[in-house]
């Protein structure tokens, strides 16, 4: 029987006007970051609906970060100030049944910060592997 | 036992119809069964005298109703609210839910209500009847030939137990008198589960959601679940209503719908008490409550009129949601 290596799927929704255009400067700058970070693009970070967010671990994601512009940068102006808040009560929501919380995080990426990117999403790479699978949130059904 | 009498309150609608303040009669009746009580739409003094029923099972919050109900009458309708639904009336109204000017409210003061749970733990299925006695609840069984007394006290719901608050928030006329705001220990059973490990939480919550059986009761009931268009409605929407297939769709749709109500919810405990499955679906809205509470400042729901929702509100200084964690977390 072949062992499939394990490596984590990664869904990373980033914002349009700014952590979007980090993504592309990393690559640009041939800064490598995991190729399972799938990078989903939104309007602004408060688009993503918790929903989108447990559907991503549904179809199978390990970890799940949300990007945006910095608080204050927000090209809508205050989008990310809800975002804040509502990850906050959603991600202590997530803890609070029992689920594992190294596995979702929020991330303010600038334009300018390639270096950033690449970083985060090494270092979160990392931290969901050495979780494993997730398994608390996982639908069989969509399982390849 | 309620101190306010069943007959005080028939004199007074009866009264209101008749000298035409009010047109209909938001009230409780009796249902299948003396424990089993429904709201119902009143508009003859007749019909009150003979199915207005005012009774330890009379937990129904009626704020919900007046949203479909306000429409369909001409002239005013009357609410009864104890103290909790108060608060469910004053945040549908910072929603814009339904229009004062039609409606005629009456506070009641409220003893507590009984959760019929805990009197079949106590004497067992197959009840007849339950009248008030006192102090305790006369329970009569198929099984049993003398009727067993049961103090209404240990039979009393959780959310009663735990009551937040005696005191109403919105009204037109008060009947009986009013209470105070209570410092409850409503936020007990969710520092105990959050004291636990991830995995015992984990497992407390399987245990709990896996007996879901979907029948939206608890989205039903809630009164801060008024969207006409629900996304559980949405069969595009990935948690359309049926039964859950799997773990993940009980916990999806539980989360959903806890965070849809999010800052919204005034704990009133409707959602619990409606639970088929007895699932303590109270305490995910007050593990979000609680986070609110401490993450952004006291607030009550519905505490008053036009207060702003925590979650569509916002403060430059805001704690990051990394931060949440970092509390002095037994487990961080
Ligand atoms: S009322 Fe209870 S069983 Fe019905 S959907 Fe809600 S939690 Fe599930
Ligand atoms: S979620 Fe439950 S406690 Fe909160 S308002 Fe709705 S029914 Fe009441
Ligand atoms: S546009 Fe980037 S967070 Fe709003």
């Amino acid at each position: 029987m072949q062992v499939k290596e394990y490596k984590p799927l990664i869904v990373a929704f980033c914002c349009n006007w700014c952590s979007y255009a980090g993504a592309d400067l990393a690559g640009n700058n041939r800064l490598s970051y995991p190729a399972d970070v799938k990078i989903i693009r939104v309007p602004c970070s408060c688009r993503v609906n918790p929903m989108f967010i447990l559907r991503a671990f549904q179809r199978g994601a390990d970890g799940v970060i949300i990007c945006g512009c910095h608080p204050g940068d927000c090209h809508y102006t205050s989008g990310n100030y809800y975002t804040r808040r509502r990850m906050a009560a959603l991600f202590s929501m997530l803890d609070f049944l029992g689920i594992e919380k190294e596995r979702t995080r929020v991330e303010w990426v600038s334009a300018a910060e390639g270096a950033k990117f690449a970083a985060t999403m090494n270092e979160f790479a990392e931290t969901v592997a050495s979780l494993g699978e997730n398994k608390r949130l996982e639908d069989l059904r969509c399982k390849r | 036992m309620q101190k306010i009498t069943k007959d005080q309150l028939v004199e007074k609608t009866v009264a209101l119809l008749s000298d035409g303040t009010v047109s209909a009669v938001l009230g409780w009746s009796r249902g299948e069964f003396d424990y089993d009580i429904t709201p119902a739409v009143f508009k003859t003094a007749e019909d009150l005298k003979e199915n207005f029923v005012w009774n330890d099972f009379c937990g129904a919050n009626f704020s919900k109703y007046l949203v479909a109900q306000t429409g369909k009458v001409e002239g005013k309708i009357l609410v009864f609210l104890k103290p909790c639904d108060t608060y469910s009336f004053n945040q549908l109204l910072t929603e814009h839910r339904f229009d004062r000017e039609k409606v005629y409210a009456v506070g009641i003061p409220c003893e507590g209500m009984a959760d019929i749970a805990k009197v079949k733990e106590i004497v067992g299925d197959g009840i007849v009847s339950i009248e008030a006695d006192g102090e305790n609840l006369k329970v009569s069984t198929l099984y049993e030939d003398a009727p067993a007394l049961v103090n209404a006290k240990d039979v009393m719901a959780e959310r009663c137990v735990n009551c937040k608050s005696k005191k109403h928030v919105a009204y037109d006329e008060l009947m009986g008198d009013d209470g105070e705001v209570i410092e409850s220990n409503r936020f007990d059973e969710v520092a105990r589960l959050e004291a636990m490990t991830p995995d015992e939480r984990f497992a407390f919550w399987q245990n709990e959601l896996s007996r879901c059986i979907r029948c939206n009761a608890c989205r039903d009931a809630c009164p801060a679940c008024t969207c006409e268009k629900c996304v559980f409605d949405n069969p595009a929407s990935s948690v359309e209503n049926k039964a859950p297939a799997n773990s993940f769709e009980e916990k999806m749709f539980h989360i959903i719908r806890a965070f849809h109500v999010a800052g919204r919810c005034t704990d009133c405990g409707e959602c619990s008490r409606v639970c088929p499955q007895n699932i303590p679906l109270h305490l995910l809205n007050r593990k979000f409550i609680k986070d609110i509470n401490e993450f952004y400042g006291e607030y009550q729901a519905g505490a008053e009129v036009g207060s702003r929702a925590p979650l569509v509100d916002y403060t430059t200084e805001d704690l990051e949601p990394g931060e949440v964690f970092d509390r002095g977390d037994k487990d961080a």
